[in-house]
């Protein structure tokens, strides 16, 4: 028998992923055009894996197979997982992330919706580790041509250190610490553009473009992305302002690295992360901290990845502790 | 003028399907060949049954005796004959029955004397005891009786008329107030002038311009006490909180009153019904109920209470693909089981269900937390981890969560990408929490009653005991004078205390002796623990029994 409502809003989690996935075109089309065309083949090959995994850890799992297939979430991960890889990897590493991110951090934990950690940063960082160099190994702004890069991709040889450059993070970073220097200097080399790394800066508005059709379309709020910005951009101030020939400016910050990918698509998983309107802010504004002081003060140069999985650590209890107040609880106004 | 409108938050707009129904006047239905009458037609309330089977009835007799607190009376809504007194299934999720009064009507539809009252000139009580006559309650749905809400008179400074209509589909409340305007006005006025308030608002979605047009232009002639006012059409507008809150600002928590915050809330339906009783001396005895949905002819019909659903709906004509039909609107109705159901007097509105316009729910799917239910709640509620703990049975953390301030308005599942149906979660873990609860109270019970009994047993061998040891003390002293001295002048007992204790130490060392010889059972090979364990109780009771 059936309860009321009897009517349903013509919305499905299939809609919700393929808006993200519509949202994710301008960042992955400027990738295409600034960074490295074998993005498209890593999607490829990314969108294959995840859809056999998924469709294998069902099977195993005894789930059926139409529904969970046909959500277009493994797709989202996915392509999260290669656009937050280095393009020039070996396609086993990136078959080998997208395994680590379904298999393990989905389905592991009871597949969708069940998962405590974002899977595509739990691949990003078992890989980092795993694989340290392959997984710093950026491309310079369009400097491979298209067959050399799916000769890394699909081929077997690597002559990096002669393709591959530091990226703009991993410029500031080493640069820093090597000393005698300050941002200033750093900021005339090769591998830096108007206000991040060379044409990733593009990538980053690519992001923000996407992000703000997601925030339109009413899939992801307000809170993560402008608590994440925030957060970055006054931790970062906050350095840069005491010492600004050591530490990177706040735009520097949100134009590099992942910082804008994260900020409206990695951060904003619903799954792994905070729910209530406060728990979004402090979950956003936490990963921004954290990552900031990876980035500034740790062993790698981008620190998103390691933040996120730690505030995905912290988010039942900051749901429990931000339950916002229920209809008349809030004090309102009586006469 | 009121300043402002105010919003509360959440709330969902699906499309309204008013146009439909709302087009055509109202038609008064014809009666049907019986009706049935619910003894229970307030909330938690059954009528004591005044009639008998082969009674003839007057319409707006007395056929219900209302009792308690919440009673109200119930009547006939036509002329005729008593044919049955039984209980019938009414309309109610569960298909719950209840007892009710049949009539066959005669067709003539003859009143019983009836006058109006002059409201102005008795007792406020008098004037209460006769809206309670008259059967009012609450039309809006929960059939709350209306001399109950309307208070003591004193505190309330806003009176609030609810026509929103918020539900789709429905637009009995919309054709009331095109029609009928005047009549809802006059009834809005009685009620303000009984509950002392200071104002009237009249909140009427603006999806009805019809509906406020007329109730204007009806209420330019009655006085600035009273406002319409066009509230924006958002689902569910026309709760009775959510209403209050956006007319006034006030929020009403969970467990509270209006009249708490000075505010009282009305249906334009029970003004109309108010307005009819006390200026015509009519009871209630029908209401306006919209058919619509998969039917040939949508419309709003005037309909006597107790007249079946079935007999209803085919004035309507269901299309043959018709496969259910649902009571009230389409997210907090009811799916009836039976068609046998009578209209009652919170019966607002039949619709036909076909698969084409109210589809089956497409497969749940794993929650995403995705919060959009969150957004959607106009109790501002967390409705996903509602669903967690309801799911995982984890009772108290749903109500830590304020479960129970969940109204089911179904806004959650309305939006719920995963098309959970999230109401259903929240009703299953209410009633649980409610069963516990009865149980819990039947333990305690059954608890006390044991105690209690465990109490008297012991007593009552104690005064046999003592009993016991005063007839042996006396049959003793009995010997003893037969033996010693004469019979005839025994004396009486100096004192029975002694020998009852001896008497009692003696059986007491006999059962010792009678204890000690019977070997007990599997108690061979103790361990010395349990040996020592067994000493001790045994010395406990030793010193007990001394």
């Amino acid at each position: 028998m059936i309860h009321s409502p009897y009517i349903r809003k013509p919305a499905s989690v299939q809609s919700v992923m393929l808006t993200v996935l519509i949202a994710l075109i301008p960042g992955i089309a400027a990738y295409v055009w600034q960074i490295a065309a074998v993005v498209l083949v890593n999607l490829v090959i990314a969108t294959v894996t995840a859809l056999l995994a998924e469709a294998a850890m069902l099977k195993v799992r005894g789930r059926p197979l139409a529904p969970a297939l046909s959500d277009l979430s493994a797709v989202v991960t996915a392509w999260l997982v290669v656009l937050c890889f280095p393009p020039i990897l070996p396609w086993w590493a990136t078959v080998l992330g997208v395994l680590i991110a379904i298999v393990a951090v989905k389905h592991l934990y009871g597949g969708l919706g069940q998962n405590p950690f974002n899977p595509a940063m739990v691949a990003y960082c078992a890989m980092i580790i795993a694989f340290p160099s392959l997984m710093s190994q950026w491309p310079p702004a369009g400097q491979l041509d298209l067959q050399t890069q799916l000769d890394l991709v699909l081929g077997g040889v690597r002559e990096l250190d002669a393709i591959t450059g530091a990226t703009a993070l991993d410029a500031i970073r080493t640069g820093l610490r090597a000393g005698n220097t300050s941002v200033d200097a750093l900021l005339t080399q090769s591998a830096f553009g108007q206000f991040g790394g060379r044409g990733w800066e593009w990538l980053a508005l690519g992001y923000l473009a996407g992000g703000i059709y997601l925030l339109v379309r009413g899939i992801i709020t307000w809170h993560m992305p402008t608590a994440f910005i925030v957060g970055l951009a006054v931790i970062s101030g906050a350095f840069w302002l005491t010492n600004p020939a050591q530490f990177a400016s706040p735009l520097f910050h949100l134009a590099s690295g992942g910082a804008m990918l994260a900020a409206f698509f990695i951060v904003t998983d619903p799954v792994s992360g905070a729910a209530t309107p406060h728990g979004k802010l402090i979950f956003a504004a936490g990963i921004a901290l954290i990552a900031y002081l990876i980035r500034a003060f740790g062993a790698f140069p981008e620190g998103i990845a390691f933040a996120v999985l730690l505030m995905n650590i912290c988010v039942p209890l900051i749901d429990m502790n931000t339950q916002p107040p229920v209809f008349g609880h809030r004090g309102g106004k009586a006469r | 003028m009121i300043a402002r409108l105010f919003n509360f938050r959440g709330g969902v707009k699906p499309v309204s399907h008013k146009n439909e129904s709302s087009a055509t006047p109202i038609v008064k239905a014809p009666l049907p060949p019986r009706l049935v009458i619910p003894l229970r037609q307030s909330i938690r309330s059954t009528a004591r049954c005044l009639v008998q089977p082969g009674q003839r009835v007057l319409k707006g007799e007395h056929i219900g005796e209302g009792e308690g607190p919440l009673g109200t009376s119930v009547h006939a809504s036509t002329s005729g004959t008593v044919v049955e007194i039984a209980s019938f299934p009414m309309a109610h999720a569960s298909g719950l029955e209840t007892p009710s009064v049949v009539i066959e009507p005669d067709g003539e539809d003859r009143w019983i004397d009836h006058a109006p009252l002059d409201y102005r000139n008795v007792s406020r009580n008098a004037a209460l005891a006769y809206l309670r006559n008259s059967g009012i309650v609450g039309m809006g749905g929960a059939g709350f009786p209306t001399h109950v809400k309307l208070g003591n008179g004193s505190g309330i400074d806003t009176l609030v008329i609810n026509g929103a209509e918020c539900e789709p589909w429905i637009t009995c409340d919309d054709r009331l107030m095109r029609e009928r305007a005047a009549e809802v006005l006059s009834g809005a006025t009685i009620l303000r002038e009984l509950i002392g308030a200071r104002r009237v608002l009249i909140g009427i979605e603006d999806n009805k311009p019809e509906a406020i047009t007329a109730m204007r232009a009806a209420a330019s002639g009655v006085g600035d006490t009273l406002e319409i006012v066009p509230v924006p059409t958002l689902y569910p507008a026309g709760g009775e909180k959510q209403l209050i809150r956006v007319l006034t600002g006030i929020e009403i928590a969970q467990g509270k009153l209006g009249a708490d915050f000075g505010v009282q809330c009305f249906n334009v339906g029970t003004a109309q019904a108010v307005h009819r009783a006390i200026h015509h001396g009519e009871p209630l005895l029908s209401r306006i109920v919209t058919l619509t949905g998969n039917v040939a002819h949508p419309g709003n019909y005037e309909v006597l209470l107790g007249t079946p659903v079935d007999a209803l709906l085919k004035l309507a004509g269901p299309k043959a693909d018709t496969d259910r039909y649902i009571m009230g609107g389409p997210m907090m109705g009811i799916d009836l089981q039976s068609l046998k159901v009578p209209v009652v007097k919170g019966t607002n509105c039949v619709i036909s269900a076909s698969p084409a316009l109210f589809p089956p729910p497409p497969p749940e799917l794993p929650c995403i937390r995705c919060g959009a239910c969150a957004r959607a709640c106009p109790a501002d509620l967390q409705p996903f981890e509602l669903y967690w703990f309801s799911r995982a049975k984890n009772f108290g953390k749903t109500q830590e969560y304020h479960l129970f301030d969940c109204i089911e308005c179904g806004c959650c599942a309305f939006v719920c990408p995963s098309r959970i149906p999230l109401v259903d979660y929240y009703r299953f873990a209410k009633s649980e929490i409610w069963a516990r609860e009865r149980d819990l109270k039947a333990s305690d019970q059954a608890r006390d009653r044991f105690e209690f009994r465990n109490f008297r047993q012991e007593r009552e061998k104690e005064e046999k005991a003592a009993k016991l040891a005063a007839k042996a003390a006396e049959t003793r002293a009995k010997l003893a004078d037969g033996t010693s001295a004469g019979a005839a002048e025994a004396p009486p007992p100096v004192s029975d205390e002694d020998p009852k204790k001896a008497l009692i130490a003696a059986a007491l060392a006999r059962a010792k002796q009678q204890k000690a010889a019977v070997t007990p059972q599997n108690t061979e090979d103790l361990s010395p623990e349990t040996q020592a364990e067994i000493d001790e109780i045994e010395a406990r009771r030793e010193k007990l029994n001394d």
